[in-house]
């Protein structure tokens, strides 16, 4: 056991030596524990309540008011605060993302691994509904799927409702991406020894195949949060958000329905854009240098800092000969 | 049911010497490739094998040992399809059990252990963990107990105790291979398949690795199919061969006979192939030419095409199996000795 934990903390040194180093996996890692930040902290950096207009000293409603001590990004047409505003959105933004990007994942491996691993029939069935779904326009369908489930009045929360349709269609990419990796590691030998042994098929995926492609799944998860989260702001733009519960997206949709953009009110519709910016960013760099680092056959690290110690030595064998 | 044994290469079991542990017969095995041609890997297969022996199946690459050991394992690749034949286990037909039944003779009953210890062992687990795993899958024992038997089998192949926290990179060569031999015997099989289990190792350990296997055959009565190409590891581990060429029996005896009088002229060509210690100058013999493709098998004997014997029967005619067990033999010996091949004379064994 203690062999094991020094063999963990061993692998988690490695992973942060490499990782330090890498100034675009920093630069996500901020951005991203951020807007994390922001979301935890909501309450306590917005200095009013979502719903609360402001008003000035004569009570009446500050509506469409700059950047001013009443509010540091302004007020929105009903005279709200667009930070707070843009603080608890974080809150909605983030748990779409966060929950929608984790379901997408789970049927995507779900799906990968059982098309590799099983082959034949179950994998041709499976990945003939990945190209269907593939070649429809995510958008369109989405929007069709939203609308319609919601007439159904089948008591779901939109929001609910969204991290359902984002997870459920959102996971083509992971699983061809899984499947690959599946199909090449079920020919190695030692699934072929599991079986020798007499494991059956549960056993072999749950403690062969799953611990192989889970660093794949961790990179490729951060990558999927970041698509759902854009997902979600665009169809929350749309008008399919819970205007009770305002996200990010739909901040953009009451800017855009009620003229912020011909009234000139950039503090409305320019900060939450920027926020969506700032974590999609923050996701990207963070899952490709998560990817990098996991995935052993993208690493060049032992190259490079194989040429930074000749490069130094010859500066140092430089130095001393002066 | 189990059919009467219908080809008898052993004695009926006199006092002293046990019934074979396992039977083989006339297995047959096809692959199918990609665009739907059939190849005969495995063509009448017979053999024996009996508690506390070695059989050896030797052979050239591609003649069908591997694929002797996956269908007595049924872990053939999905192309692979047993054709015909019966493997009897103690008295159960190996080939007609259904897959669940199979998979509690697997390791329980027979074990494996595989040509190459590193791509055998799961990189990401831990080897004390992946020995114990066959242990906890049957159900014999708990984790604890599983645990010290692991430190048991560790120390059976000499690997210490607290080695079995580390991964397979971190053990030699020789380490990964006693690992998976200690992977083997943790849930005391009767029967083990070695594929070629030194073949990755250099001389030394290779003398090591084949001194253990033959110490814990003896300690615990083992019954052992020696998958290998190299006549020497042959020679000092078995006692009964089969030589295979080409998905056939050619030739079938124990080992002592096989080498002090091969009759097929595949063995004897194989035999010259090999150095001889007491003539250390002399060139060795080679065979011409490869074995045919298993989709265009020569109409007669599998060999005549390489053979230096060949008559004109051979090319139109596959020779059947001949019993040419000598009278002294038979005394001493329950193994008969058969071989394939028309030159040899005595009686044709009954099919």
């Amino acid at each position: 056991m203690s062999e094991r934990w020094i063999l963990l903390k061993r692998n988690l040194a490695e992973f942060w030596r490499v990782f330090r180093r890498n100034r675009m996996g920093k630069i996500g890692a901020f951005l991203l524990i951020t807007s994390l930040a922001m979301a935890i902290f909501a309450p306590m950096l917005a200095p009013y309540r979502p719903t609360e207009t402001i008003r000035d000293a004569n009570g009446r409603g500050l509506t469409f008011a700059p950047p001013s001590v009443h509010g540091p990004l302004g007020t929105d047409d009903a005279g709200r605060d667009v930070w707070t505003q843009l603080a608890y959105g974080a809150r909605v933004s983030m748990a779409i993302g966060f929950l929608a990007g984790f379901l997408s994942m789970a049927v995507g491996s779900l799906i990968g691994i059982a098309a590799g691993y099983f082959g034949g029939w179950i994998d041709t069935l499976l990945m003939r509904i990945t190209d269907v779904l593939l070649v429809i326009p995510d958008i369109p369908l989405m929007i069709v799927l939203v609308a319609a489930l919601r007439n159904l009045d089948i008591g779901f929360s939109p929001i609910f409702l969204l991290i359902l349709v984002i997870g459920l269609l959102y996971w083509t990419s992971t699983a061809r991406l899984i499947r690959s990796q599946v199909l090449s590691l079920k020919e190695r030998q030692f699934v072929a020894r599991a079986r020798a042994i007499g494991a059956g098929h549960g056993h072999i995926i749950r403690k062969h195949i799953l611990p192989q492609v889970m660093p794949l799944i961790v990179a490729n998860t951060v990558l999927i949060i970041s698509v759902a989260i854009l997902l979600e702001s665009g169809l929350a733009f749309l008008g399919l958000g819970d205007p009770t519960q305002p996200s990010w997206g739909t901040m953009l949709n009451f800017a855009f329905a009620r003229n912020a953009i011909t009234r000139g009110a950039w503090w409305f519709y320019l900060p939450p854009g920027l926020a969506i910016v700032w974590v999609t960013l923050g996701c990207t760099l963070l899952g490709n240098v998560l990817e990098e680092i996991l995935n052993p056959r993208l690493t060049s690290h032992h190259l490079e800092s194989e040429a930074g110690m000749v490069a130094r030595a010859s500066v140092e064998s430089a130095a001393s000969g002066t | 049911m189990i059919a009467p044994d219908r080809w008898p290469i052993t004695e009926r079991p006199a006092n002293g010497t046990a019934a074979p542990l396992l039977r083989v017969r006339h297995l047959s095995t096809d692959f199918i490739t990609q665009d739907k041609q059939v190849m005969h890997a495995l063509d009448d297969v017979s053999f024996d094998v009996r508690p506390g022996e070695t059989l050896g199946l030797v052979g050239e690459s591609g003649c069908g040992k591997t694929t002797t050991m996956l269908s007595l394992m049924r872990l053939l690749p999905a192309a692979g399809r047993i054709t015909s034949g019966e493997a009897i286990y103690d008295g159960v037909d190996l080939l007609s059990l259904s897959e669940s039944q199979m998979r509690k003779y697997r390791w329980k009953e027979m074990a494996m252990v595989f040509q190459s210890a590193m791509n055998a062992l799961n990189p990401v687990r831990t080897v004390g963990d992946q020995i114990a795993e066959a242990i906890l899958l049957h159900g014999l024992m708990d984790r604890q107990a599983a645990e010290r038997r692991v430190e048991q089998l560790l120390d059976l192949v000499g690997i210490a105790r607290s080695r079995k926290e580390q991964y397979p990179h971190q053990y030699s060569g020789g380490m990964r291979q006693r690992a998976m031999i200690a992977m083997a015997l943790a849930c005391q099989p009767r029967l083990l398949f070695a594929d070629e289990p030194t073949t990755a190792l250099d001389v030394m350990i290779q003398a090591q690795v084949l001194a253990l296997l033959k110490d814990i055959q003896a300690d615990l009565g083992l019954a052992v199919v020696l998958v290998t190409h190299d006549l020497g590891v042959v020679a000092e581990m078995c006692d009964t061969v089969a030589i295979m060429y080409c998905g056939k029996v050619a030739e079938y005896g124990s080992s002592d006979r096989i080498y002090n009088s091969p009759q097929h002229p595949y063995t004897q060509r194989l035999l010259e192939a090999f150095p001889d210690l007491n003539r250390p100058g002399e060139s060795l013999a080679s065979i011409p030419g490869y074995p045919p493709r298993l989709n265009a098998l020569p109409p007669g004997c599998r060999f005549e095409p390489r053979c230096h014997k060949r008559i004109d029967v051979c090319h139109t005619i596959a020779p059947k199996l001949i019993d040419v067990t000598s009278p002294t033999d038979r005394r001493s010996s329950t193994t008969r000795h058969v071989a394939a091949c028309h030159l040899c004379e005595g009686p044709e064994i009954a099919t």
